[in-house]
C-alpha cells in the first residue's frame, strides 16, 4: 500500500493534495482495497460547500455504500464526472484518481490530518495492514 | 457494521484455514466465518462462474437425511411438493411451509436408494431440524450430518471439470445425482446449483483434511478451464441475476408461496395434507395473493439495495426491495421487490428510494439471467 508523502489523511482514509487554497481529495489506497470493485460514486455538485469530517458523498462497491467524509472545509470547484462511466479507476490508481477540488475556507483544517507516516501507522494499528 | 462475534467464537467449515490462505476477506455469515471474496474479486468471480468455472465452499449449509420406509410420506406432510413419487437419484426444490402457508426454509431434497437427502440453510439448520423432529420423528429417523462438507462447482465447463474426476458425473442430467469419487473419497454429487450455470454440488463426508484434498483436486482439474474460488459476495450476485430465492430476503415465514411466486411448487392437489395447505387454498381461492415479487431494473443512476423502499413515481411507498446489486454479466442495477399485485405488470414505472431520492425503476421479466440454451 502507498501513501504518497505529499498528501495529508483522514482517519475515514480520504487523501488531500493541497496547492495553496486548492485542495484535491480522493480516497486512499486501503479504501479502494477494502471496499473492492467499485461500481457508483455519487460526488456533490459545483458550488456545494463542503464541511470538514461531514459526509460529501458515497462509494459503493458491489456489496455496500461507502460514505465519504470531507477533510477540510470549502467549495466544490471541479468534480471528476469520469467517475461516472469507469468508477474503477479508483480501484486501479486511488492516488492518482481525484474524486473533487475545493477551495479551502480555513487552511488550518489541514492541521488536525493525519501524515503519511501516521496514516500507514494509523492503518496498520486498525488492521493488521 | 453491525456487531458480530469475534472470529474465534464464529463456526468455521472444515476449509476454513484454505480461505485464509487464500487470502480470502472473511466475513460472519449465519454464525460461521465464511469468504465474501478471494482477491479476484466479486466481479471477477461472478464473471468466472458465467464463463468458465468456480468452486465455493457452502459447508456451512445442512445436510439431513431422513431414514425409513416412511420417510418420503412423512415429508410430504411438511413441503406443498410431491415427494413419494420422486424417482431414486433425482433431486427436487421443496419448501418448509406454516400454518399460514408461510416459509420456514427452501431446501433440496434428493431420494437416495435407503433414505432420503435434505440439504437446507445455514441460518435455518436449527430450526429445521427441530422442525422435522417435532413433526416427523415418530415416522423416520431424523440424522443431521454435520461432519458432511459441501462443494458447489459452477460455470459453463463445470461438466468438463468433473469429467476429469469422474466421468458418471458429467453424464447426470440436471437435478439428478450419483456417487463418485474424488480424491479417494466417496462423495455424493447432485448436478444442481444456486447460480443459474450448469454445475455438480458435491457432498463429502469430511475433516479439514479431507475436503482440502477434494476442493484441491477439484482445482487442478479446472486449472485448465481458468477456475477460481469464489466467496458469498458472487455467490450472491449470481443467484439474483437468475432470481433465485434467497431466505430472509425473497421467502420468508411471513412470505406465503404465491407471494413469493413460487406457485409451480404448491401441489394443492397432491393427496397428502401437508402443513398450510388450507391456507394456501384459500389464497389461491381468493384469486391469489395481494402483493408478490416482482423484477426490478433501475433506470436512473442509482443502485437499488436490500431494505430500501419501493414507491409509485409520486412518492407512495408500495413495497421493499428484498434484494438488490449491480447485475456483473448485464452491466445494470436490478432488484427484487416486493409490490401490490396491481404494480406487477411488465413495464410498470416505480420508483426505489436511494439515501432518500426517488430512482426510477420498472418492472421486468426474471430471471434477469438465463444462460443460453446449448
Amino acid at each position: 500500500m502507498a501513501y504518497p508523502a505529499t498528501y495529508k489523511y483522514t482517519k475515514e482514509h480520504e487523501w488531500i493534495e493541497v496547492d495553496g487554497t486548492t485542495g484535491t481529495i480522493g480516497i486512499t489506497d486501503y479504501a479502494q482495497s477494502s471496499l473492492g470493485d467499485i461500481v457508483f460514486v455519487e460526488l456533490p455538485k459545483v458550488g456545494d460547500k463542503l464541511t470538514a469530517h461531514e459526509t460529501f458523498g458515497s462509494v459503493e462497491s458491489v456489496k455496500a455504500v461507502s460514505d465519504l467524509y470531507s477533510p477540510v472545509a470549502g467549495s466544490v470547484t471541479e468534480i471528476n464526472s469520469a467517475l461516472n462511466d469507469a468508477p474503477e479507476t479508483i480501484n486501479t490508481d486511488a492516488n492518482g484518481t481525484w474524486l473533487v477540488k475545493v477551495t479551502l475556507a480555513n487552511p488550518a483544517d489541514l492541521d488536525s490530518l493525519l501524515d503519511s507516516a501516521a496514516y500507514t501507522k494509523y492503518v496498520e494499528e486498525e488492521t493488521g495492514h | 457494521m453491525a456487531d458480530s462475534p469475534p472470529a474465534a467464537a464464529m463456526l468455521k467449515t472444515p476449509l476454513h484455514s484454505l480461505h485464509v490462505e487464500l487470502g480470502a476477506k472473511m466475513v460472519p455469515f449465519a454464525g460461521y466465518d465464511m469468504p465474501v471474496s478471494y482477491p479476484a474479486g466479486i466481479m471477477a468471480e461472478h464473471r468466472q462462474c458465467r464463463e468458465a468455472a468456480a468452486l465455493f465452499d457452502v459447508s456451512h449449509m445442512g445436510q439431513v437425511r431422513l431414514v425409513g420406509s416412511d420417510a418420503a410420506a412423512a415429508l410430504e406432510t411438511l413441503v406443498p411438493v410431491d415427494v413419494v413419487g420422486l424417482g431414486v437419484d433425482k433431486q427436487r426444490y421443496a419448501l418448509f411451509t406454516n400454518d399460514a402457508g408461510g416459509i420456514l426454509d427452501d431446501l433440496m431434497v434428493t431420494r437416495r436408494a435407503d433414505h432420503l437427502f435434505l440439504v437446507v440453510n445455514a441460518g435455518c439448520k436449527v430450526a429445521d431440524i427441530a422442525h422435522l423432529r417435532a413433526t416427523i420423528a415418530s415416522r423416520c429417523r431424523v440424522e443431521p450430518m454435520p461432519d458432511h462438507a459441501l462443494l458447489a462447482l459452477q460455470g459453463p465447463a463445470a461438466a468438463a471439470v468433473v469429467g476429469r474426476l469422474a466421468p458418471v458425473l458429467s453424464q447426470l442430467t440436471f437435478m439428478t445425482g450419483a456417487e463418485a469419487r474424488i480424491a479417494g473419497i466417496d462423495c455424493f454429487a447432485t448436478r444442481s446449483g444456486y447460480t443459474g450455470e450448469d454445475g455438480f454440488e458435491i457432498y463429502i463426508p469430511s475433516d479439514e483434511a479431507t475436503s482440502a484434498r477434494v476442493w484441491q483436486e477439484i482445482f487442478a482439474a479446472g486449472e485448465e478451464f481458468g477456475i477460481l474460488p469464489c466467496g458469498l459476495g458472487a455467490r450472491n450476485t449470481l443467484r439474483l441475476e437468475s432470481a433465485m430465492a434467497l431466505y430472509g430476503h425473497e421467502i420468508s415465514d411471513t412470505i406465503n408461496v404465491f407471494e413469493a411466486n413460487l406457485g409451480r411448487y404448491c401441489k394443492l392437489d397432491k393427496e397428502s395434507d401437508f402443513v398450510g395447505k388450507s391456507a394456501l387454498q384459500t389464497i389461491q381461492n381468493a384469486g391469489g395473493p395481494k402483493r408478490k415479487l416482482v423484477g426490478l431494473e433501475i433506470v436512473e443512476r442509482g443502485i437499488a439495495r436490500d431494505g430500501y423502499p419501493v414507491t409509485t413515481l409520486d412518492g407512495t411507498v408500495i413495497g421493499e426491495v428484498t434484494s438488490g446489486s449491480p447485475s456483473v454479466t448485464l452491466k445494470k442495477n436490478v432488484a427484487l421487490a416486493y409490490v401490490p399485485v396491481e404494480y406487477t405488470s411488465l413495464d410498470t414505472e416505480v420508483a426505489v428510494t436511494i439515501r432518500n431520492q426517488p430512482v426510477k425503476a420498472k418492472v421486468v421479466p426474471t430471471p434477469f439471467y438465463k444462460r443460453a440454451k446449448k
